[in-house]
């Protein structure tokens, strides 16, 4: 193999576990504040369609982005509503979001199948990436960065700050924190919105950056894998980035062996690795914490009310 | 200004009567967006909510579309009051239909009564299989079944693909990726002459009066609620939440996997790649919809069918593309998660102190 | 009420006709008291009088619906607890605002206002610690800490903040009586500084020795305020509790039979994350006696309940026999229909499913001593009326028994919850925490009824924490602590200090000692 075909599976990698990053790392501070939201999957829907569809009609990827944000904050402004305002149960709700982004998503999107846009490129000069190596390095694109950038920042934010530790807190003894005088919901809304925004970025990923195009479930349950890997994480987002790597990794995997016409075995059961992997990961989490206590927030899921 | 207040106790009024306002919302909700939308709403809506149930000639399909929404929401109602939550019934319907399909091509030269029974019997045990695999990992290694159970169905999806278009492609069907045809024993005798109509539509009746009473009036329901109410109450009790998570888990795996046997069996008659048209997951809705009791999920299935059916009507009338009715399926459960505070609280009028 | 005050400096807090009702109760009703710098002010009341109410309106958890505060004589308003902290009140709640997977110090951070320099805030808890010369490790999880050292937290939390007002809701109630000892030193010396302190107990004998004043509350309203140190114990007792207590009726002489319940080296490692090991407990109740287990909250009391109950099974057979049959390895069900009933400290979600009827309650522990569910299928009308029975035997206050039992007031559901289990009839009952939050006169209520019981051959197992109730209740008492039981003996044979010494065990001041058993 020559480093330039390394580096072109590389670059494959760091593309595949980009938008599963993203939506894990969002939803690790949703679930650090207490909050569990099975809606990822709904909200990089609704990020990849808005996305899309913004950029397709400006004519610029960065707008696109940016509309994916808000798509993503405003479908997550929709859950919030429902479980910390109306107390609705996190998981019915979360299931809700998800079936709403696969609805509207299509709808917003059956005007733009088949269409095409430029690809979001490199941040850097092409004549920085010409080396192999360098490419490997400067190659990539912004969201990229910008994903390795949050990871050290939610990393930093969580162990070190004073609103981490307050976001923590509040994830692990919402009573206590709302006795201490903690405006537990505020914190809750916010992280949740932080939440919506990763997610829907990490959908346009797909749409602006992997295909580019729109297609019906686009994101094909990547949210849903990037729940697990928060629980394979145990809630580090040191750990998330090795985790949504290894996904990447098991990604491109099945692209390869597509691409080399592996026949021994056929597409579909390739086509499964991702899934089977999240169940057997989740498994080997479970028999390595056997023992001592548990990692998750001891506040997750449970719904608050002040009164 | 307005507050709310919590009841002492829930309101029972407010139960029955939340779904009722959590539709008036959803319909009034989607005329809001689908005329925002550019479609025209107000026929929009009025094709999806009322129009199946004014022409006496989609009752049929009504019934039809219902049937699978009941059965499968029974069986995932049963898991949510335990706090189980499958949510991959789409994949075990897919393996009941897998299962029963494979008992039909291996009795493709047979005839006979029994043939039918077998099929619908390797349905239950197909969607029973698929979603043991997420109980086995809840109750031994406390695996979160909803991510098990979901990642299935994604596999269940691929299962299929794999067969259609390979060892099961019908070898008279021009290299179309689906099986063969079901013969006539094979096939859900219909119960109206020249209509869709199956047996599944009173088998989901039956099951859902079954569970009904099995809920009510069986210890085995009060272990079910009082798993998913009160979990050390229930080991106080004397009842094993194991137990229960097996059970609600089989049963709804079951009775997904039998759905989708009907389903091939009765009105697709063979395997095609599209054959997950996402029942499993609208029977989500019709489980919050009836409120987790049987006897409300045949009214919410029967609601859900009649956007299925409107859907249709609609994408002739006035031109709203299918995907609407996805989306107006999901307004109507966050409608129906935003009423529910309603149960709990009460709004109250309070001027403020000076 | 309304004529100037003769002092040239006013009052530091004075609370005037505050009210403050809940759907179906008035938690105050026109309470009026003031509290001068330096004085220890004493909040007498039963469970239930509005005590807590009132000092959640102090400290802005709640909002009074009527009245006013004045602080340093200036009419304030205290909207939420960051307010009150600004004011200068501190409060240590009795059930402590503390996160338990968090260290020390990150707890203590929590609780102030402003951030605060990691190192900064470091040297400022070691100069607190230091001067109320207060053993505690600020970087130890708060999860391995005793109760004492966690109370120990939040005190150090408050005094950060200088306070001027401290309040203490309740703050003995968990704590050995030389951990007591140790915290009445602490807020004396914080009193000597010109703190004032509002101490809220229900405890006569403490509120004596510590303060200076005590306002007396019963039903949300002030019934005396006087000098606890001039007034008889007695005389507080009746204003608390209005009524006359109800004697115990017991018959005299040495009751004890047969050994009905026999534990032998009973051990089972304690739940994940936080729960205690039991360690080779042995004991026997015998029928016609009364046997108490002692012991401060969290030394096992909740394991040991579970692993009788048959909630959690042991891992030998003999470990528990009952009636001569062991049945260590049977669960739950089984354990009942042989005749051994239990009562978890826990009534809503433990012992009662809050959503469920009273009716529904009966089904969860009477299906297998009572034909309620005969094959399988609920039998409507024995279950209501086994219900009815229950409801007229304990005068349980209800609307009906198809009444959810989370409407139930919690003397009212526990009175529900014994009639369930002693209408069963059960040769062995267990109960935790009996008459934990009931009002007097349902206490004795149910404690009559334990007696009963026990006169009738059942043997009975009260755990507890109270150590009045159980010195008044049993026969034979032995003292559970980190998991190890004292052999029992005879309440007579015991003096109070030796059961505070035993409850204490290895806690007390070794504080890391008792910590890194857990690490």
């Amino acid at each position: 193999m020559t480093p330039e075909m390394l580096v072109s599976i590389f670059m494959t990698l760091v593309a595949a576990s980009t938008p599963l990053l993203l939506a894990a790392l969002g939803e690790l501070v949703v679930e650090k504040s207490g909050v569990l939201n099975l809606g990822v999957e709904g909200m990089m829907l609704c990020g990849a369609v808005a996305g899309f569809a913004v950029a397709f009609s400006s004519g610029s990827v960065g707008l696109g982005l940016l509309a994916a944000i808000a798509a993503g904050v405003a479908t997550a402004m929709i859950f919030a509503v429902l479980t910390l305002s109306l107390t609705a149960n996190q998981v019915a709700t979360g299931l809700a979001l998800t079936i709403f982004g696969i609805g509207t998503s299509s709808l917003i999107g059956a005007g733009f199948v088949g269409r095409t846009i430029e690809r979001l490129g490199p941040v850097f000069p092409a004549g920085l990436s010409e080396h192999p190596l360098l490419k490997a390095i400067f190659g990539h694109d912004i969201v990229v960065y910008l994903s390795l950038a949050l990871v050290l920042a939610v990393s930093l934010f969580l162990r070190r700050s004073r609103p981490g530790l307050i976001l923590r807190a509040v994830g692990e003894n919402a009573a206590s924190a709302h006795a201490i005088g903690y405006p537990v919901l505020a914190i809750r809304y916010a992280a949740v919105a932080f939440g919506g925004a990763l997610a829907g970025l990490g959908g346009a990923y797909f749409s602006l950056a992997l295909t580019p195009m729109w297609a019906d479930r686009l994101t094909a349950g990547r949210g849903w894998i990037a729940l697990a890997l928060v629980v394979f994480a145990a809630w580090r987002p040191g750990r998330l980035l090795l985790g949504a790597y290894l996904f990447g990794a098991v990604m491109t995997l099945e692209l390869q062996a597509k691409a080399a016409g592996v026949t021994w075995l056929a597409p579909e059961f390739l086509a499964m690795t991702p899934y089977l992997a999240t169940i057997a990961v989740l498994t080997m989490m479970s028999l390595g914490r056997r023992t001592g206590r548990p990692d998750a927030p001891a506040c997750l899921g449970k719904p608050f009310s002040a009164s | 200004m307005l507050e709310w207040r919590r009841r002492r106790e829930p309101s029972s009024a407010m139960l029955w009567l939340s779904p009722v306002i959590a539709i008036a919302l959803t319909m009034l909700l989607g005329m809001i967006v689908f005329t925002a939308m550019g479609y025209d709403g107000f026929h929009g809506v009025e094709s999806i909510f009322l129009r199946p149930f004014l022409e006496p000639q989609r009752w049929a399909d009504l019934g039809v579309k219902a049937a699978p929404l009941v059965m499968i929401a029974l069986g995932l109602a049963i898991g949510f009051r335990a706090n189980v939550w499958n949510i991959g019934a789409e994949g075990q319907y897919i393996m009941g239909a897998i299962a029963g399909t494979g008992v039909a091509l291996a009795t493709y030269e047979m005839t006979g009564w029994w043939i039918l029974p077998a099929m619908a019997l390797a349905g239950v045990l197909g969607g029973m299989a698929w979603a043991a695999i997420p109980a086995l990992l809840r109750v031994r290694l406390q695996v979160s079944e909803i991510l098990t159970s979901l990642m299935l169905t994604y596999v269940a999806v691929q299962v299929l693909y794999f067969l259609v278009r390979g060892p099961w492609k019908d070898p008279d069907g021009f290299n179309f990726p689906q099986t063969r045809m079901f013969t006539a024993d094979q096939t859900l005798p219909a119960m109206m002459e020249g209509s869709l109509v199956h047996l599944g539509i009173p088998v989901a009746l039956l099951i859902a009066l079954v569970a009904w009473l099995v809920l009510e009036r069986t210890t085995a329901g009060y272990a079910v609620k009082v798993v998913g109410l009160a979990p050390a109450a229930a080991r106080h009790g004397g009842f094993s939440a194991g137990t229960v998570t097996w059970a609600t888990l089989l049963a709804s795996g079951g009775l997904a996997g039998l759905a989708g046997l009907f389903e091939a069996a009765g009105p697709f008659g063979q395997l095609t790649p599209q054959f997950p048209v996402g029942y499993g997951f609208t029977a989500i809705i019709v489980a919050f919809l009836g409120r987790l009791h049987p006897l409300g999920i045949v009214l919410g299935g029967i609601v859900l069918a009649a956007t299925y059916v409107g859907g249709e009507i609609a994408q002739s009338t006035v031109r709203l593309p299918q995907a609407a009715t996805g989306m107006f399926q999901a307004l109507l459960l966050f409608m129906l998660l935003a009423t529910d505070v309603l149960v709990k609280y009460r709004i109250v009028w309070k001027a403020r102190a000076a | 009420m309304n004529q100037p005050h003769e002092q040239k400096v006013p009052p530091r807090l004075a609370l005037a006709h505050i009210s403050k009702s809940f759907p179906g109760v008035k938690a105050n009703d026109d309470v009026s008291l003031s509290v001068g710098r330096g004085e220890i002010h004493a909040l007498l009341g039963e469970n239930g009088a509005g005590k807590s109410t009132l000092v959640k309106i102090l400290y802005g958890v709640q909002q009074a619906d009527e009245g006013s505060i004045a602080w340093d004589g200036e009419i304030v308003s205290i909207p939420s607890p960051k307010a009150a902290r600004q004011l200068g009140i501190g409060m240590v709640f009795q059930h402590f605002s503390l996160f338990d997977a968090m260290t020390v110090i990150e707890n203590i951070a929590l609780g102030l206002d402003e951030a605060v320099d990691r190192d900064v805030l470091k040297a400022r808890v070691a100069a607190i610690l230091d001067s109320y010369s207060l053993p505690l490790d600020p970087e130890r999880e708060v999860h391995t800490l005793s109760v004492g050292e966690r109370q120990r937290i939040e005190i150090v939390r408050c005094l950060l903040q200088k306070p001027k007002l401290l309040i203490m809701d309740e703050p003995t109630s968990v704590l050995t009586p030389q951990e007591v000892e140790k915290l009445f030193g602490t807020l004396r010396q914080i009193a000597a500084e010109g703190c004032a302190i509002l101490y809220i107990s229900h405890k006569l004998d403490e509120i004596k020795a510590l303060c200076e004043t005590a306002t007396i509350l019963r039903g949300g309203r002030v019934v005396a305020s006087c000098d606890p140190r001039t007034e008889t114990t007695r005389r507080m007792a009746e204003l608390m509790i209005g009524a006359e207590l109800r004697q115990l009726e017991r018959a005299a002489g040495d009751r004890a039979g047969a050994a009905r319940l026999a534990v032998a080296g009973l051990s089972l490692p304690g739940e994940p994350p936080f729960g205690t090991d039991l360690e080779g407990l042995s004991f026997e109740a015998r029928a016609g006696e009364i046997l108490g287990i002692a012991g401060v909250a969290g030394n096992g009391q909740s394991e040991l309940l579970t692993a009788l109950s048959g909630e959690r099974l042991a891992e030998r057979s003999e470990a528990i026999l009952l009636d001569g049959k062991p049945v260590g390895q049977l669960g739950a069900g089984p354990r009942r229909a042989l005749g051994l009933a239990c009562v978890p400290e826990e009534r809503n979600g433990h012992a009662a499913v809050p959503d469920f009827s009273l009716a529904e309650n009966t089904v969860l522990t009477a299906r297998h001593r009572l034909p309620l569910a005969p094959l399988g299928v609920i039998s409507g009308r024995d279950v209501l009326r086994f219900t009815d029975a229950i409801i007229k035997r304990f005068d349980v206050r209800t609307t009906s028994p198809a009444a959810p039992a989370q409407s139930l007031s919690g003397g009212n559901l526990q009175k529900f919850i014994m009639g369930r289990e002693i209408g069963q009839e059960p040769g062995v009952l267990v109960v935790c925490q009996p008459t934990w939050g009931v009002d007097a006169g349902a206490a004795a209520a149910i404690r009559q009824e334990l007696v009963d019981l026990a006169a009738k051959g059942s043997a009975v197992v009260v755990i507890s924490q109270d150590l009045d109730e159980l010195l008044e209740l049993s026969d034979r008492l032995c003292i559970i602590n980190e998991g190890r039981l004292s052999p029992p003996r005879a309440v007579a044979s015991y003096g109070i200090d030796e059961i505070g010494l035993m409850m204490g065990g290895i806690h007390g001041e070794a504080g890391p000692a008792a910590g890194a058993a857990h690490a």
